[in-house]
């Protein structure tokens, strides 16, 4: 980075640490941090498409949907997160490319299963064996996006649930009354009064997918926890800048990241839950009232 | 307009994907100096010099994949790479899982190294990486075995006094060793394993390539100089 990091043995600790710290590793290890923010990113808004989908199908007149939305987060919410994710990356890794294999080469007569091993066909093998390693990457983290959408959505899914329940009934027969159809009281009544009521829930579900990003490192992508150990672990003079062992200032410099992260993310739930407040039948909304007579 | 680009485009992906034949290497990445993620972030080591070299003689395009090291057979077996070039040794169960090419590291000694000279192996708590043949021994001696994941981790676990000693290759260990007044070498060096080979899936053709260029390299004398290169004047060579 600095045109004295050429030798890093003759430096002083300033200017060691000033290069030790912009070194090709670090890079890595800086832009894996946009690798978390991009999961929260993507994450985030999928879950609540997903959350808001059970939601509205648990509300459902059709016994089919509303058992179809109420399986989906009863079944997500009743397993761990740890062992969803390990065994939903498996299954839709398999999955996807256990279909590719049945529709692009029908004639394969070897079993796909042989022991421990999973063999579909060269073509089907997904992404492609050929492909380069950030598509490779980038499919790992697909997959990832997918399996945290699948498991907050659920958790979201509850709390809407709950949410769209709260809203006080007399609404919604009042809005009926008006002659408004059932989708037009869906829509014009319930949706827009529901969030006063979801937002704790879903502030607290923010919350707990922040925490759950290092999960990635589980499923084998370089996240942030993984170039924290791998920088952190002692060197020996095999590497330019020999340290020894680290952990314990990256893992504090990981657990700091997370309580400003978290911090800031609380400050902003906190404005938002106050702009929500305006105008509602709530304990918060009515302070908002008062203060302003 | 717009479907006949994606389309044209995918067909482009499927031409490209279909001419150039990548084969990629799997790597730990942590296993000074057989492989490890140097400090601008790229694989590097004896394994990345010689693989390089394997791919160029055989003349393959080569793509360097970084995996686990306890998921790394599987993930070989089930295709997310083509090869295991990770420092590992050619035993008897591996070879009934994979093919090996010839060894391109010869036998090497496994040692113990602790934080006290009185060390006997009974009765020890003995730190080891998992699924490695030196955990494979400790679990088999009267030692308790405590396993990691990654290879710093086993020295970590004497450094911080969890285990009075750790198993591992000599290679790995000596420099190590070399460089921490607290640590050194005790007990006595064990053979283990069949020298260090590159894995293949069962079957896979181009397992003769890489053989063949091992043999080249070994008969121009190459491979002896990235030994001596990589492990130090008194490293055992071909």
């Amino acid at each position: 980075m600095f045109a004295f990091c050429t030798d890093p043995s003759t430096l002083d600790t300033l200017r060691w640490f000033s290069c030790y710290l912009t070194n090709g590793a670090h890079m890595l290890f800086y832009q894996s941090f946009l690798v978390v923010f991009a999961l929260l990113a993507v994450t985030a808004p999928i879950s609540l498409a997903f959350g808001f989908a059970a939601a509205s199908a648990s509300r459902s007149h059709l016994f089919p949907i509303a058992s179809l939305g109420k399986l989906y987060t009863a079944m997500v919410r009743g397993v761990p997160d740890i062992v969803f994710f390990l065994f939903f990356i498996l299954v839709l890794d398999q999955g996807i490319e256990y279909l590719r294999h049945q529709i692009v080469c029908p004639d394969w007569t070897e079993n796909i299963r042989q022991g421990a091993n999973f063999l579909v066909c060269p073509e089907a093998r997904t992404p492609s064996g050929n492909a380069p390693q950030w598509v490779h990457e980038l499919y790992g983290f697909a997959l990832a996006v997918f399996t945290y959408s699948i498991v907050f959505g659920a958790f979201c899914g509850n709390v809407l649930y709950g949410a769209m329940r709260a809203v006080p009934h007399a609404q919604l027969e009042t809005a009926a009354a008006y002659g408004m159809s059932r989708r037009q009281v869906f829509w014009r009544i319930l949706v827009p009064q529901m969030w006063i009521y979801a937002l704790p829930g879903l502030s607290n579900i923010w919350l707990i997918l922040i925490k759950a990003t290092p999960l990635l490192f589980l499923l084998g992508i370089e996240d942030i926890v993984y170039w924290a150990r791998e920088l952190g672990g002692s060197r020996n003079s095999a590497y330019q800048y020999p340290h020894p062992d680290w952990r314990f200032w990256y893992f504090l410099g990981l657990l700091i990241f997370y309580l400003c992260l978290t911090r800031i993310s609380e400050i902003g739930l906190a404005r938002l839950t106050t702009h929500l407040s305006r105008g509602q039948a709530t304990a918060a909304g009515e302070a908002l009232r008062k203060a302003a007579t | 307009m717009k479907h006949l680009i994606l389309t044209a485009s995918l067909f482009a992906l499927a031409a490209g994907a279909a001419s150039a034949d990548v084969v990629r290497m799997g790597t730990e990445g942590a296993y000074p100096p057989y492989n490890f993620i140097n400090d601008q972030g790229e694989i590097a080591g004896f394994e990345r010099d010689l693989g390089d070299e394997l791919c160029a003689r055989a003349q393959l395009t080569c793509e360097w994949v970084k995996n686990d090291w306890d998921s790394i057979i599987p993930n070989l077996t089930s295709g997310n790479y083509d090869t295991i070039i990770a420092g590992m040794s050619i035993t008897e169960e591996r070879e009934a899982i994979v093919d090996f090419t010839q060894a391109y590291f010869p036998p090497a000694s496994s040692l113990f190294m602790g934080m006290s000279e009185d060390f006997t192996l009974e009765g020890s708590v003995v730190a080891a990486q998992t699924n490695t043949i030196q955990a494979g021994y400790i679990a088999a001696s009267g030692a308790t075995l405590i396993e990691f994941a990654t290879p710093d981790e086993t020295v970590a676990a004497v450094r911080n006094g969890e285990a009075d000693a750790v198993f591992a290759d000599g290679d790995y260990l000596l420099p190590i060793a070399n460089e921490d007044a607290d640590l050194m070498i005790v007990g006595e060096p064990v053979q283990l394993g069949g020298g260090v080979g590159m894995a293949l899936r069962e079957g896979d053709p181009r397992r003769e390539a890489f053989d063949a260029a091992i043999t080249s390299m070994k008969a121009d004398g190459t491979l002896n100089a990235l030994i001596l290169q990589w492990f130090g004047a008194d490293a055992a060579t071909f």
